[in-house]
């Protein structure tokens, strides 16, 4: 067993754990921040993968913004009354959770020899390539994003600003 | 493949090893130089055997000795795991992000070409945002932790101060990107070692004998994107005179007035290494980094033609002392901004970052956008 | 370099976690968590298979994703933080005032 697959594996355990830790402990600001080692983990996959831009854009855009903005949330609403586990929906919804994975995990075993991966260049992955698709292929698709971040922006203020009462 | 491994190991551990120094010695002046400046004595009590060596002592020996052995608090009802987390992704990011600054160019070792940078990458800038990110999880948690009012008001503010001026550190940033055609830091500092006359265009050419001789600096370059980073990283680092989410004079210690010794220490020594890092980032960005004016890899090469050869460690050595310079040079200039200027109440800090900075960072992109493209 | 099975295996058990956890937590924010989890499952799944087929097309959908999961992300907490204003309570059994 060579060092990249030990390496694979261990993180491989590692984000199922992490990703266990989530939906399982019961103080939301540890699941927060049990997800935030998953998406580093998942970052680090990325770059492994050849997708260096869009790792590091994981972190800067998911780890970095996205989860601070849940913790914030987290922080500010602060719930007092944890929650009650009921016995009942956790070993139905676990059930049906294993049944999932059950299904797609075989769908996956491939019964025969994998082929190699398709020989990459020096660029692939790198800003370079990714701009070029993005600014070439995909030049609709990206306005239409911004257009939606705008939105969101919006939404978000708009819905969380408190009532204020006409004078 | 060992031997790779080595030198990189080897690399991370220099770097590593003089940026935590460096935030130790910056200690030391930042005491010093404000008791300079604020015309009184600073700390010199400590002494070993009648020596007190100007406040080295007391600061460098007798300070964290006391830190490491004072008692470690946890408040009754915070959260002890977290607590203790805060302080270790605090100064992770900031220790983490000198491994893309490129410290010289390359030591030629019989056929092995070692580049003076730890890591390579070919996303360089993009991974400083990226821990930048990160900063911001020791400060929330730190506050979270601490289960303190206070603490919480001073963690969100600073947290918020901090994404706000994330935003401003990088699209400043974007000009100097266009102008060198690189993200990796390495290749931004050699494109610095060229001279501004060979980057002109002839539509441009009665420039030439006026800076024509100068190299291609960030700082000649993109001035105004020189001013913006360095703001933004200032407030970054949440020093003086964007300090309020510490607040000294006001919030006690902010976010982390329910740490003592160890703990506090590393935030301590994670705020300096941020310092260092602001420090470096400049350097690199808009001051050459390692370049030397004038010096190629062989030796100088004066715009007046004449050329004086040197060796290729003198190179080296040469390149690394100006890197130290240079990143000594803004480490001393953020301890004298945070001695001479007061500081932002919190909502001018907002307004300065999203009303000011943004728009004119933007603006920057613009016009270098249309200078690039006029020039070709 | 790993054969594609098994980060599509690693892909899929991440993904029956996360969907795990929408169905049995009671707290509308671990819920959006959750979510995040899944669709960060099927990132990996696009750059495994962007890798293995040379195709730079699976990055550019791993872009779209992250920008729309942020969206969502920051619209799904508004909402929260609108409906808590309300009810006081994090709890999704407590907002079924829309059933029949």
């Amino acid at each position: 067993m060579d060092f990249s697959t030990l390496i694979f594996f261990l993180l491989a355990g590692l984000l199922v754990i992490a990703s266990l830790l989530v939906v399982f402990l019961r103080d939301v600001v540890h699941c927060a921040l049990a997800l935030v080692a998953a998406l580093l983990i998942i970052a680090i996959f990325f770059v492994s993968l050849h997708a260096p831009t869009v790792g590091i854009l994981q972190i800067m855009v998911y780890a970095g913004a996205v989860m601070v903005l849940f913790l914030f949330v987290i922080m500010f609403l602060n719930p007092a009354v944890l929650e009650r586990p009921r016995a009942l929906w956790w070993s139905a919804a676990s059930i049906l959770a294993l049944l999932l994975g059950g299904l797609l995990v075989p769908l996956f075993f491939n019964h025969e020899p994998p082929g190699d991966p398709v020989a990459s260049t020096e660029l692939f992955g790198s800003p370079e390539m990714l701009a070029k698709s993005l600014f070439g292929d995909f030049v609709l698709p990206f306005e239409i994003a911004s257009v939606l971040l705008l939105v969101a922006i919006v939404g978000a203020v708009v819905l969380a600003r408190r009532e204020r009462s006409a004078p | 493949m060992i031997v790779d491994l080595a030198i990189i190991a080897l690399k991370a551990f220099l770097v590593v090893f003089m940026v935590l120094n460096l935030a130790g010695i910056l200690g030391w002046i930042e005491r010093k130089g404000s008791a300079l400046i604020q015309d009184r004595i600073g700390a010199n009590r400590a002494s070993i055997l009648g020596f007190a060596g100007m406040g080295l002592v007391n600061t460098l020996i007798a300070d964290p000795l006391k830190f490491l052995t004072k008692e470690d608090f946890v408040p009754p009802a915070g959260d002890k795991l977290l607590h203790t987390l805060a302080p270790c992704m605090a100064l992770f990011p900031a220790l983490v992000t000198f491994a893309v600054i490129p410290f010289g160019d390359v030591i030629t070792l019989g056929e092995r070409v070692i580049n003076l940078q730890v890591a390579n990458l070919n996303v360089g800038i993009l991974y400083v945002f990226a821990m930048g990110s990160l900063g911001v999880y020791g400060i929330v948690i730190g506050a979270w932790a601490s289960n303190n009012k206070f603490s919480l008001l001073g963690g969100v503010r600073g947290s918020a101060q901090m994404i706000s001026y994330e935003v401003a550190m990088g699209l400043s940033v974007m000009g100097v990107l266009m102008v060198y055609s690189s993200l990796d830091l390495q290749e931004i500092a050699r494109a610095q070692g060229a001279l501004i006359g060979t980057l002109l265009p002839p539509s441009l050419g009665f420039l030439q004998p006026l800076v024509g001789w100068l190299p291609a600096w960030g700082v000649f370059l993109q001035p105004l994107a020189f001013l913006l980073f360095f703001t933004a990283a200032v407030a970054e680092t949440k020093r003086i005179p964007f300090d309020l989410p510490e607040g000294e004079s006001e919030l006690v210690a902010g976010y982390h007035v329910e740490y003592s010794g160890g703990k506090f220490l590393m935030f301590f020594a994670g705020e300096f290494a941020e310092i260092v890092t602001a420090a470096g980032l400049v350097a690199t960005l808009f001051f050459g980094g390692w370049q030397v004016p004038y010096l190629m890899r062989d030796g100088f090469h004066f715009p007046w033609g004449s050329v004086w050869l040197l060796s290729q460690p003198t190179v080296v050595v040469l390149q690394l002392i100006s890197f130290g310079i240079k990143v000594f040079f803004f480490c001393w200039l953020q301890i004298l901004l945070r001695w001479s200027v007061p500081r932002f109440r919190y909502d001018q800090v907002m307004r300065l970052g999203w009303k000011m900075m943004l728009p004119l960072a933007l603006l920057n992109v613009a016009v270098t956008a249309v200078v690039i493209i006029a020039a070709q | 370099m790993m054969p594609l099975n098994y980060y599509l295996i690693l892909s899929a058990v991440v993904f029956a976690i996360g969907v795990v956890g929408v169905l049995i937590r009671r707290n509308l924010i671990v819920v959006l968590m959750s979510i995040e989890l899944m669709l960060n499952a099927v990132n990996l799944t696009f750059i495994a298979f962007s890798r293995y087929l040379g195709s730079m097309v699976g990055q550019v959908a791993v872009f779209f994703v992250m920008a729309v999961a942020a969206a969502e992300a920051v619209v799904g907490l508004a909402i929260i933080i609108a409906v808590f204003r309300q009810r006081q309570s994090l709890d999704p059994q407590d907002m079924q005032i829309l059933k029949w």
